[in-house]
């Protein structure tokens, strides 16, 4: 019996290694390979195309060469949704992994009703995306709006967050912050896996708090920390819906709230510049690729791999 | 960044002998835990939790408390309990664009069918050909996949957008559920291998031998076995696709096809500061599915990003 399933299965084998799976795998991922080059590659590389063209929709796009690129580098506007979205990035991004860090840390202590906090942090990282949420901020942040009710109350006279081109920045990056339940469930889950014998040890030794959170805690969550630092950079990077609700779609006041994706909108499908829209997409590309590989390359200098 | 989530998995297993020789001979593993002082820091530290929690809650509930209120006490009333109702609000806002909300609601459910429908097959039957098969150039396409996980839609929108024009697609749902059918959402092929590659192969393997292909295998064993991963990726295209914005922004631009968010968006635009009230409460209607998805899958939810760090 045994002999008989040993030779069916290196006669099965033998037929796997003469085939492969080479035809089953063209049908499992024809779908996807029809997604890839219809929907991801050849838009990525018309886009590129269109980056040394003049197109509006209307006509067959000419060719310019890199006037897009030059025009580009001579906006005004352009380096505004730059300086804008960087420092959205920037500021918000580390805040936002500092307060999941944090949370991730309080809620590690093996307390009671930990599966309860996490959602009620996690929820808004949930409900964060969406119009509704962005409206909701218009409101509370502006000249009549909740924050300035609740400054009114403790004598303190607000102005309108949102319309003013100071601090209109800064609500969005509040809303940001305030969605970091997704980092901090990847921390805790991070936490779990830190050995409480290390703390234990440090603990004999005579470290404190601090200590342990320095030389133990931070040292062996450095890979998860670099992870969500990867994933909420480029997702913050691409931030769009927020803004463009918070302003009316317009970035204002002042261009003050003008992200890089909300300027690419106005141009690509407003103004129908689809040529120029291009350029800036293809350089949004590079930015964000530039990122991840200065990130990478950085976290030779910080991530310790504890193996 | 593929295996950064798994990383720490191995980190138990290799303690180093001289701490774990200093804990073992430590009489006390942990601190006695039923002194007055440890229990006061315990119940102090469930009050600052919870109080957090409010803090960050209070838009919503505040939101909520404002949707059955006049809308000028809206700008008056930062407490919770409203000092007088007003559920017209909800008919009010209802009726207030040029279709009644439930279009949009049913609009925004459709798109949201077909993308459930369209990630869970296409993605499933790839992420299959990665986990199992053989074939060349499989570590090639797969990394191939991968990075089109990072890539910004905002890169290939335009050329998207005169394509799907092109085919007299705008104005109709197909390009926002047929890019679906077309696993284009390639981080649930990678949720999905990751999963798929922790049921033992042994299964497949017997189910050969039974004379099964990989089309019976794919069904009949590796799909009921990896409900969970299913779930976790039916849950988040829900949610993603709900809230989604930026697409359906440049895809949908007539007032019959809005989904929720668009119709939200023309709402905010047309509303001045006497229609607070009815906004808020569509805002409300809007997240409602959402907040139900969250409530009954948490489960799924808290695995899926705990495994692979999304949203």
């Amino acid at each position: 019996m045994a002999v008989i399933q040993e030779v069916a299965r290196t006669r099965g084998r033998g037929e796997e290694r003469r085939k492969g799976d080479g035809r089953a795998a063209a049908i499992f991922l024809a779908p996807w390979f029809a997604g890839l080059i219809l929907i991801t590659a050849f838009p990525l590389v018309a886009s590129l195309y269109l980056s040394f063209t003049d197109y509006s929709l209307l006509e067959a796009p000419s060719w310019i060469g890199i006037e897009n690129y030059t025009r580009m580098f001579e906006d005004p506007r352009f380096f505004q949704a730059l300086k804008v979205t960087f420092t959205y990035v920037l500021v918000s991004v580390p805040l936002q992994l500092a307060a999941a860090l944090a949370l991730a840390m309080v809620l590690d202590k093996g307390l009671r009703g930990l599966a309860f906090y996490r959602s009620v942090y996690y929820l808004p990282s949930l409900l964060g995306g969406s119009v509704a949420i962005a409206i909701l901020w218009r409101q509370v942040f502006g000249a009549d709006g909740l924050v300035n009710q609740v400054l009114g109350f403790f004598g303190v006279e607000g102005v309108g967050w949102v319309s003013h081109p100071d601090y209109a920045l800064g609500t969005l990056m509040v809303l940001n912050v305030w969605t970091f339940g997704a980092p901090m469930i990847i921390f805790l889950a991070g936490l779990r896996q830190v050995p409480a014998m290390y703390y234990e040890a440090a603990s004999i030794d005579g470290a404190g708090a601090w200590r342990r959170f320095r030389s133990i805690t931070v040292p062996l969550l450095t890979p998860i920390i670099f992870f969500n630092l990867v994933l909420q950079l480029i997702g913050a990077f691409q931030s769009f819906t927020q803004a463009f609700i918070v302003s009316g779609g317009t970035g204002g006041p002042v261009d003050s709230t003008l992200f890089y994706t909300l300027y690419l909108y106005e141009k690509g499908f407003s103004s129908y510049e689809m040529g120029y829209a291009s350029a800036m997409a293809w350089f949004l590309l590079l930015v964000v690729a530039g990122m991840t590989v200065v990130n990478f390359l950085a976290s030779k200098f910080w991530v310790f791999y504890d193996d | 960044m593929t295996d950064a989530p798994a990383r720490p998995e191995s980190r138990p297993a290799a303690p180093r002998p001289s701490l774990s020789d200093v804990a073992a001979s430590y009489p006390e593993r942990r601190p006695p835990r039923r002194r007055t002082g440890a229990a006061v820091r315990r119940v102090l530290r469930h009050v600052a939790l919870i109080a957090f929690g409010l803090v960050m809650l209070y838009p919503l509930l505040w939101m909520l408390a404002s949707s059955f209120k006049p809308t000028e006490l809206i700008f008056r009333e930062p407490g919770l309990i409203p000092t007088e109702w007003d559920f017209g609000n909800y008919t009010d806002g209802w009726n207030a664009l040029l279709h009644p909300f439930g279009h949009y609601l049913l609009n925004s459910a459709l798109v949201v069918l077909g993308s459930v429908l369209g990630n869970l097959v296409s993605c499933a039957m790839a992420a299959y050909a990665f986990a199992r098969l053989k074939f060349r150039g499989r570590n090639l396409w797969f990394a191939v996949m991968l990075m089109s996980i990072m890539l910004p839609i905002h890169v290939i929108i335009v050329p998207q957008y005169i394509l799907f024009s092109s085919l007299s697609w705008i104005n109709t749902f197909l390009p926002l559920i047929v890019p679906k059918l077309l696993a284009t959402d390639a981080f649930f092929i990678f949720l999905m291998v990751q999963f798929f590659r922790g049921i033992p192969k042994e299964l497949d393997e017997a189910a050969r031998l039974d004379g099964c292909g990989h089309g019976r295998i794919f069904l009949r064993i590796m799909l009921p076995l990896s409900l969970p991963a299913l779930a976790t990726t039916a849950i988040f295209t829900f949610i993603w696709t709900w809230n989604d914005f930026f697409s359906q922004l440049i895809f949908l631009t007539k007032p019959d096809m809005y989904t929720v968010p668009i119709a939200l968006r023309t709402f905010v635009d047309a509303t001045s500061n006497s229609s607070w009230g009815p906004l808020f409460a569509m805002s409300i209607v809007s997240l409602i599915p959402v907040f139900l998805v969250f409530l009954f899958g948490q489960k799924y939810l808290v695995k899926g990003i705990a495994t692979t760090g999304i949203k």
